[in-house]
């Protein structure tokens, strides 16, 4: 017994475990304040209120909300598939929960002489880890349409499988383009890369575009949200489902913009770094120790990183209360004749720049040529004679 | 006989995960609905996949997931949702199929023993053994260094199949619009 607490102390278990019920939590709170977020920026862009009754300003309105979810019926369609139907938003919940476990939150704590990473797992494969979660998560609303046995829930769990399968590709490729310049799959190793200002949004701006619009069509965003159209679908997928079933859903749409975008922050906005905190870390280390010093820089690293993430989670309500949503030929057309080529010029245009030896410059000479090629080439483009058909 | 209880920890998710990927294949073969065989067949997928992370090949596990659990059942499953198969088939009520696919699988069940018996049982080395293997930098340079001609010449097939598809899927000119 004496070795085993013995190991317990001298591992990283209990600290592995006391990250992850963190990173856990965390998660949970974000999503739960992202709806009131959500409801605050809505009411801010269409100039309203919003909800300001329950708490100050509006704050427990998560809680209330949570409350209402649990205490309403939780009701099973007769003909509906019953195991298939509670699988649904339980897998939506698990691949959403899933996929911040290799995001590197922050750089290291040093805890009795031993180096602490700021992350659930470090495997040098992190980035597939993140691909495969992700392609996992469309599971989820499609078994949970599926077994609804309701033609409209069918119909919003076919738009998402086919939007999830037509937008990964674009995202996989643009990632990509990232791996090449990193030459690494470990999401640690590409942060760690990007110290010095080396943010990679310098380097892959197309890349970045690309990456966004897919994050946002992975996630059911507004203007990608056609899977839960409620003007065409009734609901959507989650036609059916009330209750906590429901929250459920709608709750993994919010740990999903999460998760996106602390991968987004570590893949292009150089995760935990931020512009002087080599001079932040000198200053802290010279002012309270060589331990001590490097824990408070990892602390302001840390809020760096979370900086980022709430700036992404704004941007994409800010998008949501903004553009319209697409229209659903204009979707696909967007994912497999835009994004697609753009990703592979990309790849390309990268490619060629790493091998000229001048990254930066060939990068952005690359990409000016591309857009001068191509409007080039839709100037001169031959007029369709069908002028319907041709739109 | 050695005592069960002295077995390495490895032995015992060796055993778990043999026994979920055995569930998940026969799962797949012998439920009614189409869709709960296609979920059957993804859990079998996931129990392949750490059973090549218990080889600590942890690229072809990731990829695994990807491509076969993340992209291609996706699609069976689009493809199954789809298709209405309320009805049961009366397929198996045949006696001539029954009996012919009893006698194939008699077949290939001997085939099968024959050769796990005559199988050479090469002891591996353990100090011969190098755990990075199955590491994603050792994979992608023997792959662009050593069989970098089979490679190239696969992806050439895949190119092709791909063009092959887009052909069969494009619109005549004088095909109805939808």
């Amino acid at each position: 017994m004496s070795s085993f607490v013995q190991w317990l102390t001298e591992s990283m278990f209990l600290w592995k475990a006391l990250i992850i019920i963190v990173i856990f939590a965390i998660t949970l709170g974000i999503a739960a304040y992202s709806t009131w977020a959500e409801r605050k920026v809505a009411a801010y862009i269409q100039d309203r209120r919003g909800p300001n009754r329950a708490g100050w300003g509006g704050l427990l309105q998560p809680l209330a909300d949570a409350g209402k979810m649990f205490f309403k019926e939780d009701f099973i369609p007769a003909q509906a598939d019953k195991w298939l139907f509670i699988l649904g938003p339980c897998l939506s919940m698990f691949t959403a929960l899933m996929s911040s476990a290799v995001v590197p939150f922050g750089n290291s704590f040093i805890i009795g002489g031993k180096e602490v990473f700021v992350q659930a797992i470090e495997i040098n494969i992190g980035i597939l880890y993140v691909f495969g979660v992700v392609s996992l998560g469309v599971y989820g609303v499609m078994i949970g349409g599926w077994a609804s046995n309701n033609k409209f829930s069918l119909l919003g769990a076919i738009r998402a499988a086919s939007q999830n399968i037509s937008y990964e590709l674009a995202m996989g490729m643009s990632i990509i383009a990232i791996l090449m310049m990193s030459g690494t799959l470990s999401i640690r190793e590409i942060v760690s890369q990007q110290h010095g200002g080396n943010w990679n949004i310098f380097y892959q701006p197309l890349g970045f575009l690309i990456f966004t619009v897919c994050a946002f069509a992975e996630c059911n965003r507004t203007p990608f949200d056609l899977p839960e159209c409620e003007t065409e679908l009734v609901g959507g997928y989650h036609t059916e489902y009330s209750s906590m079933k429901l929250g459920f859903y709608l709750f993994a749409e919010y740990i999903n913009m999460f998760a996106s975008s602390a991968v987004t922050a570590c893949l292009f906005f150089g995760g935990y770094n931020y512009p002087g905190m080599d001079f932040v870390e000198a200053q802290l280390i010279s002012a309270l120790g060589a331990n001590v010093g490097h824990n408070v820089a990892t602390l302001v690293g840390i809020g760096s990183m979370f900086t980022k993430i709430l700036f992404g989670i704004f941007f994409f309500m800010w998008v949501r209360w903004t553009v319209p949503r697409f229209r659903y030929d204009q979707l696909m057309n967007l994912g497999w004749k835009g994004l697609i080529p753009l990703a592979v010029a990309n790849l390309v245009i990268t490619a060629g720049a790493i091998l000229s030896g001048y990254k930066l410059v060939g990068i952005w000479v690359g990409l000016a040529l591309m857009v001068v090629l191509i409007s080039v080439g839709w100037s001169i483009r031959p007029k369709k004679k069908n002028a319907i058909l041709g739109a | 006989m050695q005592n069960i209880f002295s077995l390495p920890p490895i032995w015992y998710t060796f055993a778990i995960l043999s026994v979920l990927t055995l569930f998940g294949a026969l799962g797949t073969i012998m439920s009614k609905n189409p869709v709960h065989s296609v979920i059957y067949l993804i859990v079998t997928f996931f129990s392949i996949s750490a059973h090549y992370i218990l080889l600590n090949a942890q690229f072809l596990a990731a990829v695994n997931i990807i491509v076969y659990a993340g992209a291609i059942m996706v699609l069976f499953l689009f493809v199954i949702m789809f298709l209405n198969m309320k009805q049961e088939s009366d397929e198996m009520k045949n006696n001539k199929l029954i009996t012919t696919a009893v006698i194939t699988a008699l077949l290939l069940g001997s085939i099968l023993i024959i050769f796990l018996r005559r199988a050479g049982k090469e002891k591996i080395d353990g100090n011969a053994f190098t755990s990075q293997t199955g590491m994603v930098e050792v994979l992608g340079k023997s792959l662009y260094g050593e069989y970098l001609l089979p490679f190239e010449l696969i992806s050439i097939l895949f190119l092709v199949a791909m063009a092959g598809a887009v052909m069969l899927a494009k619109r005549e000119s004088g095909e109805r619009h939808f």
